[in-house]
């Protein structure tokens, strides 16, 4: 069995106290930045991954770090959405709808166990899911070559437009703007500058993680500061917590099927974790019915959205592993780590570098049954932990966020630039245009590029090469598929504002 | 519906910037069929097409703050780059007192509480930085540590 060897590979990296050491910490702090609102787990991990650098980390550790922050963000995000009905981050927005009522009418101590095992079931099996696909896409993705790469990157875009977005033409705009400011800098190919302006702290083009960190992170000052921090006090009082076995034992067809349609979710490039917690609401809403009660705060409605947005998170590796592709606006975060740690994702590096992702798939396990021990006995740690105001958190944000940055590189243009990015960021989201194709621009462009001149080397300069092969047109046909299909499901898909996740 | 259509003129307009100064870009003698201005020149024509479409069809205003908030906003922006300005002549510790608790004011109009915010951060935040994780952060400008 290959796949136990692999696993059993993994384990003996994962399992090295130090590795164990780095997945607790990051359970821990993602719980924490997925419970406060402001910090969700794509600012938080891009504040976190400058602070990697500077610990030293090798690739295998620091995935292990990123990664356990990555579910424990997920698993915390439940925790403001129950106590405050204020998702702490987007894909817990579900889990307001059921979780704020229950807790209501006076099961908040329920309602928290409840969803951290929703959450266990779901990124436990994502997990299992992600563990046996990834390696058979990994083997198809050996097919690709550079037309087909082309064509993929567009689908990333198309997708994540499509259903990211209210309005087709906004994410247009988002993933120009992206890919624009990707091909500022050196020219890989014919080695002169572009589009830098004379500038000659351009000349390395933009960082992504300046771009990430002034998007995500330095942009939520800026709206803290416009609502001045308001609806973020404590309404709901947290007394005994003990397990619920019922509600537990009752929803456990509703987490499974959740789970699947999570994880199914978390797959397809650009829906990510939102639009998985979402599915798997919707789902449940309707096998149960009008008598299901949902909305009032019933069990299943919290199990539901929990179990689908952790699937989801699971799910949305498994792209961005084997194909470079992220699905979702963290795992595009995560696709810069691995960028920098200089680490290409894809089918070679399950051949090439085994222990990096077995690794990553062993702590993985490991992180979700640490995460299941801290949320469930230690839920009123975290629960404190909201109270930190955020006249407090997000000054310390911001000053983590330029630190980190200026560490980088300890140029104050990166800070400049970072602050020109939190702009940006802040009128992108006021009108409703989303960030994350932004990223998803910067992190790809240079690679779509590649991609596209290679591709025209090969056929020396045929367009027609483009849709040569099966695979490719499929791709082609998917990606515009992707981008118009959502505009006639409207008013079946209709989300909520402002997915950054 | 005017936030929009502005946003989408300014953001046609830099497009077309973009593509004129894209087809600047020097070729060099590495030529390959594709050539290295062809990819941002398409992307302009795209975003440029994509922009004019909110001009013609926006979406509904969004809330703007009133103009004491932008104001706010604003004042935040110049702090922070004063902040990026002063990190190396100043040292860690000042500047970042000051930024913090100016931004802790401006998230939550408590005078005291900011002061406080402002001066433990920048100590917490060195501590950690410094000893935990080992940055070499300086501390106080050079010609006060002497």
């Amino acid at each position: 069995m290959d796949l136990l060897a692999n696993l059993s590979l993994g384990f003996s990296i994962a399992l090295s106290p130090y590795t164990l050491i780095l997945a607790i910490v990051g359970c821990f702090l993602g719980t924490i930045i997925g419970a406060l609102p402001g910090l969700g787990p794509s600012n938080g991990v891009a504040i976190l991954i400058p602070l990697t650098f500077t610990l030293g980390l090798d690739a295998t550790s620091a995935l292990v770090l990123m990664t356990s922050v990555y579910y424990g963000a997920m698993y915390g995000g439940r925790i403001s959405s129950i106590l405050l009905n204020i998702p702490g981050d987007e894909p817990a927005l579900m889990t307001t709808l059921d979780g704020y009522p229950m807790a209501k009418a006076g099961r908040a101590g329920d309602a928290l166990i409840l969803s951290g095992f929703a959450s266990f079931v779901g990124a436990t099996l994502a997990t299992i899911g992600l563990m046996l696909l990834a390696p058979l896409l990994a083997r198809v993705a050996y097919l690709f070559g550079p037309a087909e790469y082309f064509a993929l990157y567009l689908l990333a875009f198309c997708t994540l437009g499509g259903m990211a977005s209210n309005n087709q033409a906004k994410a247009a705009i988002a993933s120009c703007i992206g890919l624009g400011i990707a091909m500022i800098g050196v020219d890989n190919t014919s080695g002169m500058p572009r589009l830098t302006g004379g500038n000659l702290h351009l000349y390395d083009g933009v960082d992504f993680l300046v771009a990430i960190v002034g998007l995500f992170a330095v942009a939520e000052v800026f709206f803290f500061i416009e609502s001045h921090g308001k609806n973020s006090s404590i309404g709901i009082k947290l007394e005994k917590t003990r397990v619920p076995w019922r509600d537990i034992y009752e929803t456990r067809w509703t987490m499974l099927r959740s789970s699947v349609v999570g994880f199914v979710a978390g797959i397809l490039p650009g829906a990510g974790a939102s639009l998985g917690s979402f599915l798997a609401y919707m789902s449940e809403k309707s096998i149960a019915g009008a008598k299901g009660g949902f909305g009032t705060g019933v069990a299943r409605g919290v199990a539901a959205p929990e179990a689908g947005n952790n699937a989801a998170a699971g799910g949305a590796l498994v792209p961005m592993l084997t194909l470079g592709v992220p699905g979702s606006g963290t795992t595009a975060v995560l696709l810069a780590l691995l960028m920098t740690l200089n680490i290409t994702p894809g089918p070679t590096l399950f051949a090439d570098r085994p222990e990096v992702i077995w690794g990553l798939i062993a702590s993985l396990l490991i992180a979700n049954v640490v995460l299941l021990l801290m949320n469930v006995p230690m839920v009123k740690v975290f629960v404190r932990v909201l109270q930190v105001p955020p006249a407090i958190l997000l000054p310390g944000v911001t000053m983590i966020s330029f630190i980190g940055i200026y560490s980088l590189s300890g140029s104050y243009f990166d800070l400049l630039l970072m602050i020109g990015f939190g702009i940006l960021g802040y009128v992108l989201r006021k009108l409703d245009i989303p960030t994350v194709p932004v990223i998803l621009g910067i992190l790809l462009g240079g690679n779509m590029e590649d991609a596209l001149r290679r591709a025209m080397v090969i056929a020396d300069g045929d367009g027609w090469y483009l849709f040569s092969t099966p695979i490719s047109i499929g791709l082609w046909i998917a990606a515009i598929a992707g981008f118009i299909a959502p505009m006639f499901m409207r008013g079946l898909l209709q989300k909520p504002q402002r997915v950054t996740d | 519906m005017s936030s929009d259509r502005i946003f989408g003129l300014v953001a046609a307009l830099v497009a077309l910037a973009y593509v004129v100064s894209a087809t600047q870009i020097q070729t060099s003698f590495l030529a390959d069929p594709v050539g290295p201005k062809v990819f941002p020149i398409g992307i302009g024509i795209i975003g440029a097409i994509s922009a004019m479409f909110l001009v013609f069809r926006p979406d509904p205003e969004p809330q703007w703050p009133v103009a004491r908030t932008f104001l706010a906003l604003g004042f935040a922006v110049l702090v922070l780059v004063a902040y990026a300005y002063a990190l190396k002549p100043l040292g860690f510790l000042l500047p970042t007192a000051i930024v913090a608790g100016i931004l802790s004011y401006q998230i939550s109009p408590r005078a005291r509480f900011a002061a406080i915010t402002g001066a433990s951060l920048a100590i917490g935040l060195f501590l950690i930085f410094r000893f935990a994780l080992g940055l070499g952060l300086v501390a106080f400008p050079r010609w006060l540590a002497g």
